[in-house]
């Protein structure tokens, strides 16, 4: 509308101009071409300033819509939280009134195909004390897996909460994690409660459906049932460095392998955590860390039969320390993961466990002290060759290393009276290969060669599906 | 245990003693606001900007180094609309910073002052990456550009009240310098109205209606979904029918599918900086917007 009645304006100038330059009859045709020149600067400088009040017109109109939309939408529904609180990690999709504040809720549905050479049930991982249910490739079969259910939300300006549950396939739920986190603390120090999975090593505490293979490296499966989860609080500082170095302390009720709850009131000991990392020009970046495990067990017990084929009742009291040395390295050209992108990661575990050991054989209990120092490793490699489908190696490797039974020792028990503490250094190579059309969708195929038991081969075929729905996830690095 | 604890504790203190910062620590999303924060905020800001125009901010990772700046950012320039949610949200917990957390002032969304456009009356997933709250990618529109610029620099003023008048001085000198670079980026780009275009993904929706370039097709069905082979084969006969002038498509995507297409239509493929850094001579903001004019302009002759 201005600008139509600016240039009626200056139209009726330009006539008035020419009209003036007209009166005098016969003008000379360089004043005339004078007059045309003026007339064109008057032209073009109006132009501009016509072309910036459009523009200042243009900017004025879009934020008056963006404040009376941001109004009326805050108004309608307070869903659309204030503009600097829309990125909240659980920012509601709208709904009103109560519902605004709903957590964010994410859905993992996963399956899987298992086709193995050997029979699950005897899965063990010799030369290592039998770590609980997390061992092994799972049943044969067409399994449903882990239904994954989160629900996350800030709490107030202080905490955030995050309530991961599983639902398995044999219709129980677990909880995976609940936890609060502050938020507002200073100086880079941040606190945790409640269940969470402990932040040693690296694949720690990545979630189920965020591995690159259908299941964990042996060697968690062998030293922590799976995944290390800690019920209790973790408080951990980033430093304020441009090279990203974390250290953390955490405490437990020590409620899983290979820890034990203990009798008295107190906590059972607990983890340090020390994680650095930073980039390699624009297409590399890195991170390593060193953890270190602390706990105590109080008759960890597990049954083994001997080489005489009698049942015998083992138990393990005494301190338990594991060391975790992790490393990771992503690369992407130019950190763009779109086409191409390589991820390698590696960890190394050592355990030394020292106490006694105790052992029941047709009634009769007789303990002696126990010393073990045993290992393993893993290391992996995943390619994205193509857009959508990415390509996996892994090796697994693990030493039962040096185990000292003092029943043994002081000639109380044969040696074979403890089939599961034989030396074994088990092994696997896995191969990995996934297609995920959408970042809300993986299905993945994986070959196993498994050695962990001591002289049957396992192969295995893992045919996995992986479905997201709900909020956006955020991903750990 | 005794003595690690007394060590973290002696790191601890050492950390809460660290001097303040003579300036303000800004961690910005994308290069785009993080140049438009370096124009405002002069020599008393410290920008680091966590992507590069080779990146595709909807897929980054929350890398170390990147919980380290944010660690002792005092501002995180984010472009918001949801469009760093894959993994800004992780970074703002990992960071133990409480001055970025949303709802402070150290926490700034560029788009939180736009209307943006695309705002689905409906999501689903089944439409691709769709944004709940409109196209994300808001910058190609210089208008945009004046507007964040001025929100952003209120909040400079907030965040250091002491140097606020030097804040005002550099955004009223910016957007004097600004709005005459739009008019004469206009003037130029005159001759693109109406030009038809093809585009890969939806992002370029905000230059393209800035200077009326029509935007006859999308390579990518769907946001973010990547074409069948019988949407290329049919996108192929249309284009064929009533051929675009040119396929735009950004520094950081595979020049594949834009290529390929390029071929088959004998159009050809204009390579756009999109960001700043994206091409060698898109330095600053004017600069990316000088290139990209002057890039559309050759191929559309």
């Amino acid at each position: 509308m201005i600008r139509y009645k600016a240039t009626g304006a200056l139209r009726l100038a330009a006539l008035s101009l020419l009209a003036l330059g007209a009166a005098p009859a016969p003008a000379r045709a360089s004043e005339l071409s004078e007059l045309r020149a003026e007339l064109d600067a008057v032209k073009s400088s109006y132009q501009t300033q016509l072309s910036a009040l459009e523009a200042r017109l243009a900017q004025l109109e879009s934020q008056l819509a963006a404040a009376s939309s941001a109004a009326a939408s805050g108004a309608a529904t307070a869903g659309v939280a204030p503009p600097v609180a829309a990125m909240a990690p659980g920012a509601p999709g709208g709904g009103g009134g109560q519902n605004a504040f709903n957590p964010a809720v994410s859905v993992i549905l996963g399956g899987r195909y298992a086709q193995l050479s050997e029979d699950p049930a005897d899965y063990h991982v010799a030369g290592f004390m039998p770590a609980g249910d997390g061992v092994g490739p799972g049943p044969r079969g067409f399994t449903l897996g882990e239904s994954e259910l989160t629900l996350a939300a800030n709490v107030d300006p202080y905490f955030f909460a995050n309530l991961t549950t599983a639902i398995t396939g044999d219709n129980s739920i677990s909880v995976e994690e609940a936890y609060v986190k502050t938020i507002a603390l200073p100086a880079g120090l941040s606190l945790k409660g409640g269940r969470f999975f402990s932040g040693l090593g690296y694949v720690n505490e990545i979630h189920s459906h965020a591995w690159d293979f259908v299941d964990q490296p042996l060697v968690y499966q062998a030293m922590f049932g799976g995944q290390l989860a800690q019920d209790g609080a973790q408080l951990k500082w980033v430093a304020p460095t441009d090279l990203f170095v974390e250290l953390g302390a955490e405490t437990g009720n020590g409620g899983q392998y290979p820890r034990t709850r203990l009798q008295g009131n107190g906590l059972n000991g607990g983890a340090l955590l020390a994680h650095v990392g930073d980039d390699i020009g624009d297409s590399t970046s890195w991170r390593a860390g060193l953890s270190w495990l602390s706990a105590r067990a109080e008759n960890r017990s597990f049954s083994d039969v001997t080489a005489g084929g009698g049942p015998i009742e083992d138990a393990f009291s005494g301190d338990s320390r594991t060391w975790v040395l992790d490393g990771i390295l992503k690369w992407s050209p130019h950190g763009n993961a779109t086409v191409h992108s390589l991820k390698l990661q590696a960890e190394y575990l050592q355990r030394t466990e020292d106490g006694q050991l105790a052992a029941t054989v047709n009634q009769l209990t007789m303990a002696a002290p126990f010393r073990s120092r045993q290992s393993g490793w893993y290391l992996q490699g995943v390619y994205q060759f193509l857009p959508r489908w990415r390509f996996g190696a892994r090796y697994d490797a693990l030493d039962s290393g040096a185990v000292h039974i003092g029943l043994v020792d002081n000639g109380l028990l044969p040696a074979s009276s403890f089939p599961t503490l034989a030396p074994a250094t088990p092994s696997r190579v896995s191969l990995m290969f996934d297609w995920n059309p959408s970042e809300f969708t993986r299905l993945r195929v994986q070959y196993a060669w498994d050695d962990a038991r001591l002289n049957n081969r396992d192969r295995q075929l893992l045919l996995q599906y992986l479905y997201s729905i709900g909020a956006h996830g955020a991903h750990k690095f | 245990m005794n003595r690690y604890l007394k060590c973290a504790a002696a790191l601890l203190l050492a950390a809460m003693t660290v001097p303040a910062q003579a300036t303000i620590r800004v961690l910005a999303t994308t290069p785009e606001w993080a140049a438009l924060t370096r124009e405002l905020g002069g020599d008393k800001v410290d920008v680091y900007a966590a992507t590069s125009a080779f990146q595709d901010v909807h897929r980054v990772d929350a890398k170390p180094s990147l919980v380290a700046r944010a660690r002792s950012a005092d501002l995180v320039v984010a472009a918001g609309a949801e469009l760093e949610i894959g993994w800004l949200p992780i970074l703002l917990r990992e960071s133990g910073n409480a001055r970025i957390q949303p709802g402070n002032p150290g926490y700034f969304e560029a788009d939180a002052s736009l209307r943006l456009l695309e705002v689905p009356s409906a999501v689903d997933r089944s439409m691709g990456d769709v944004h709940p709250l409109g196209n994300p990618h808001a910058h190609l529109d210089p208008h945009n550009v004046a507007l964040v610029a001025t929100a952003l620099s209120t909040r400079l003023s907030t965040l250091d009240a002491a140097n606020a008048a030097y804040y005002q001085g550099r955004a009223s000198e910016f957007q004097s310098r600004w709005q005459a670079a739009i008019v004469r980026w206009e003037q130029q780009a005159a001759p693109l109205k109406g030009v038809p275009v093809v585009v890969i993904h939806r992002d370029q929706v905000y230059l393209c209606r800035w200077l009326g370039l029509q935007e006859v097709a999308a390579i990518e069905p769907k946001p973010g979904v990547p074409p069948s082979s019988s949407y290329l084969a049919e996108l192929v006969t249309r284009l064929t029918a009533a051929p675009p002038r040119m396929i735009l498509r950004n520094a950081y995507n595979d020049p594949k599918a834009a290529d390929w297409l390029s071929e088959r239509i004998h159009v050809p493929v204009v390579m756009l900086p999109y960001s700043v850094g994206g091409t060698p001579a898109a330095k600053d903001l004017y600069t990316l917007f000088d290139d990209t004019v002057s890039r559309l302009l050759a191929a559309g002759k």
